[in-house]
């Protein structure tokens, strides 16, 4: 397993550096002045330069992908241009809308899917399959956005349950946010779940075709049994390749979501930052991303050694 | 909400205090007001994003004159001044009893030390230009400060009542971007990033106590979202309403008042007078006469905005209107063009992210096409718009707001984008710095507004109009925008 651990480790390394240095040339190919952008039109060329000196702006392209890189590996990831703020600090009072998010939609999604495709591939072919696969159908095309501003009709305008968005603040109190968070959590985890299901379906049906579930159905074990105790666990590889997909998506995509809610969230920074020219954010945020990412793949990879210990030995 | 009648008192309280407190009591004092945009930082001398006056301007900071709701510029931290003969120096009497927000005492001093660091070399003020006329500012004795200008300036004491111009001091300036310390009747108690900025009021203000305890900026960027908070009365104003095509409903519904005002903003189809075939006055006039005003309000516009034939404010006392002079007329379009030989050109039209200029930039481009102009539309951020278009001039025709007061002075400047260069103009606004007689004044400023429209320097389109919805029960905000500001100073609830 150790071994297994390292391997993945080297990967995880490799794949940052390469990161890191297409997002600095991409971003430094974005025409456009932070300082020209904040200071509007009337501002005289002196003024724009003056603040230019300010923002540490000057300096070759290697100096400042060195400086860059140097400092976040020390963790200073800059201060961002616009809010005159460390980017780090944004970057954790974002962290702490988009994560809860993240995870409050993932749990939702899972919860509802597992199950279900559980069920689905069980009644194979028979009316329940088929209504979940039709539902399901339904939850993949209906667009989020769509969805989540049906969610507002209904829940914030009409029996006025929620607020039509906003965030309060931890400090406002747990619950307070948790309530702030159900409204976009249904409506993010709900294409997911989807998704979700049907793969669970497919997983648990391939599964069921194998010699050794026929081996324990001949044994004597029951229908239900067989499902919870073999082919459930089995089907469980592709539905974690799934869930860290989904996982990492919902960190940096809940963009779309995050408008119709007005939450301030990760996504609407990284938004923000590229439309202002706050490019120091956007670097750090799109390389905290890829971070992000690969690290969730890492954990798949060892989830799945676990999961499946024929793998540790590959 | 049946579970207020059917929860205990302490279970009621709590979800009222979740739910954001809708049940309301009599006579409310906090103000719910939603903003597009979330301003960069809360510091109104550094920087020119119009969010940070949306918050601050009056409320948090205050400067030695003020604009009121009707456009007049009023005395603030000034209680009154004195103007030498020769217009040069400038007497300032201030208000005794002032105290910044972190209670050390407002005195000339703060005031050398606010306008010195505006006009300083290194100075990122973005309206650095209203101060460029002052030689020198000097402490008479603590509540009086002398400004002396190295020219006579009518426009001087408006100047100062930009939000640009506040005064701030010299402890606390520093940290002005995100805790930011002034005079005014409210404080900065929180603000959280991405989401909202919260005022709470001055019990220390010198002036009238304002009706208000507590004030909750919100910032809202998504039009829908926006329709879904009022509507579920999350906010409780929101002046400048980003979805003008949901007001019809807003109208028919009592709990709700639409406010339609005006702006500081002429929107302007901008053209580059230096280019190929738009150095030409012909084709300039051509284009003018193709444009259909009224078309473009109604189809871009949702009907919202007063249309205008110079770079002037309708609201203005000194505005005249030149529209007739640049009349819908697609036949002398056509027949200018033939005149100037330019039948068959193509002009680029670089439109940035407002909905005026995207929405606006479609009819246009089809009203040019009617008269035989073709256009290449490029839509751009607004960071590629200051690079291209505004810095690098590379471009034919834009539509932009120009949303600062009285800023027909820019049209003196030949290096400005859209590159006018007329010593008559130039001669006029000249004249124009050195004048206060009013009635000079006037007539010079209406020379001014004639001169650019006969040159058809631009496309004159629409004042941009202000739209906003709020709460029927609110009084006293603002309905026009005489500069960039939510004034919450004077509003109140009624029961």
């Amino acid at each position: 397993m150790l071994s297994y651990i390292l391997s993945r480790l080297v990967a995880l390394l490799a794949s940052l550096a390469v990161a890191s240095v297409v997002i600095f040339v991409m971003i430094e190919m974005v025409p456009g002045d932070p300082a020209a952008f904040m200071l509007g039109l009337n501002a005289a060329p002196d003024t724009v330069a003056a603040l230019r000196a300010e923002l540490g702006l000057g300096g070759s392209p290697v100096e400042r992908y060195l400086r860059w890189v140097t400092g976040m590996v020390q963790g200073d990831f800059g201060i961002s241009y616009t809010y005159q703020v460390p980017v780090a600090e944004l970057v954790a009072a974002r962290l702490m809308v988009s994560l809860p998010l993240a995870v409050m939609a993932l749990l939702l999604s899972t919860l509802i899917a597992l199950p279900v495709g559980l069920y689905a591939a069980s009644r194979r072919g028979r009316a329940g399959d088929w209504s979940v696969m039709g539902i399901t159908q339904l939850g993949i095309a209906i667009p989020n956005f769509w969805f989540a501003m049906i969610l507002v009709v209904i829940f914030a305008i009409q029996l006025r349950w929620f607020s039509a968005g906003g965030f309060p603040g931890w400090d406002a109190g747990v619950l307070a946010c948790l309530k702030a968070l159900i409204l976009p959590a249904v409506a993010l985890a709900l294409p997911q779940a989807s998704i979700l299901a049907r793969v669970m379906r497919s997983a648990v049906l391939e599964v069921l075709d194998q010699d050794y579930i026929r081996t324990a159905r001949a044994k004597g074990l029951s229908h239900r049994r067989t499902l919870t105790d073999h082919a459930f666990r089995n089907a469980l590889i592709p539905v974690l390749t799934i869930i860290g997909l989904q996982f990492s998506f919902l960190i940096a995509g809940a963009i779309i979501i995050e408008n119709v809610f007005f939450l301030p969230g990760l996504g609407r920074l990284v938004f923000q930052g590229i439309t202002q020219r706050d490019l120091i954010v956007v670097e750090s945020v799109v390389m905290l991303l890829v971070f992000a990412v690969i690290l969730v793949n890492f954990m798949v990879d060892i989830a799945y050694g676990i999961a499946d210990p024929r793998l540790r030995r590959q | 909400m049946t579970l207020h009648r059917t929860a205990p008192a302490w279970l009621a309280l709590a979800a009222a205090t979740i739910m954001g407190a809708q049940t309301a009591l009599a006579a409310q004092t906090s103000i719910t007001v939603g903003m597009q945009l979330e301003p960069p930082n809360l510091d109104p001398t550094g920087g020119a994003a119009a969010a940070i006056d949306e918050v601050v301007y009056a409320n948090v900071f205050e400067g030695l004159t003020r604009y009121r709701a009707d456009g007049s510029v009023a005395p603030a931290l000034a209680k009154s001044w004195t103007i030498s003969d020769d217009g040069l120096v400038y007497s300032f009497t201030l208000h005794s009893g002032v105290k910044f927000h972190d209670g050390s005492a407002m005195d000339a001093e703060d005031v050398k030390f606010s306008l010195d660091r505006a006009r300083a070399e290194d100075s990122t003020n973005a309206q650095k230009r209203l101060f460029t006329g002052i030689a020198s500012v000097d402490v008479v004795d603590p509540m009086t400060v002398k400004i002396t200008l190295s020219n006579p300036d009518g426009g001087f004491i408006t100047n100062l009542a930009w939000g640009d111009a506040v005064i701030v001091a010299p402890e606390s300036i520093d940290a002005a971007k995100t805790a930011p310390v002034g005079t005014g009747p409210f404080t900065v108690s929180r603000w959280v990033q991405g989401d909202r900025v919260e005022l709470a009021r001055n019990p220390d203000y010198w002036g009238d106590a304002v009706a208000l305890e507590k004030a909750t900026f919100k910032f809202i960027s998504d039009p829908t979202a926006a329709f879904a908070a009022m509507m579920a009365g999350d906010i409780d104003a929101f002046p400048g309403y980003p979805a003008p095509e949901t007001l019809p409903q807003f109208d028919a519904d009592p709990r709700f008042r639409v406010m339609v005002g005006s702006t500081e903003g002429e929107t302007i189809l901008s053209t580059n007078n230096k280019a190929e075939h738009l150095s030409d006055i012909r084709i300039r006039q051509a284009i003018a006469h193709a444009i259909d005003r009224q078309a473009i309000i109604d189809g871009a516009m949702f009907g919202f905005g007063t249309p205008i034939g110079t770079h002037f404010a309708p609201h203005n006392p000194d505005y005249v209107d030149l529209t007739g002079g640049s009349m819908h007329d697609p036949d002398r379009a056509r027949a200018l063009l033939k005149e100037a030989g330019a039948e068959n050109i193509t002009l680029s039209l670089k439109l940035p992210p407002p909905s005026y200029a995207r929405r606006g930039g479609e009819i246009i481009a089809a009203q040019l096409r009617e008269v035989g102009i073709g256009t290449e539309i490029e839509n751009l951020e607004w960071a590629q718009w200051l690079e291209q278009v505004f810095r690098g001039k590379d471009f034919d025709l834009t539509i932009v707001s120009h949303t600062e007061p009285m800023d027909i002075g820019i049209y003196a400047n030949p290096d400005y984008y859209f590159q006018y260069d007329s010593a008559d103009f130039q001669g006029l606004i000249n004249d124009l710095k050195l004048a206060s007689d009013p009635a000079e004044r006037k007539s010079l400023l209406q020379a001014a507004q004639r001169r650019i429209a006969d040159d058809y320097v631009n496309g004159y389109l629409f004042q941009l109009a202000r739209t906003g919805v709020a709460n029927a029960k609110i009084n006293g905000l603002w309905e026009n925008a005489p500069t960039q500001a939510n004034d919450l100073t004077g509003v109140s609830w009624s029961d």
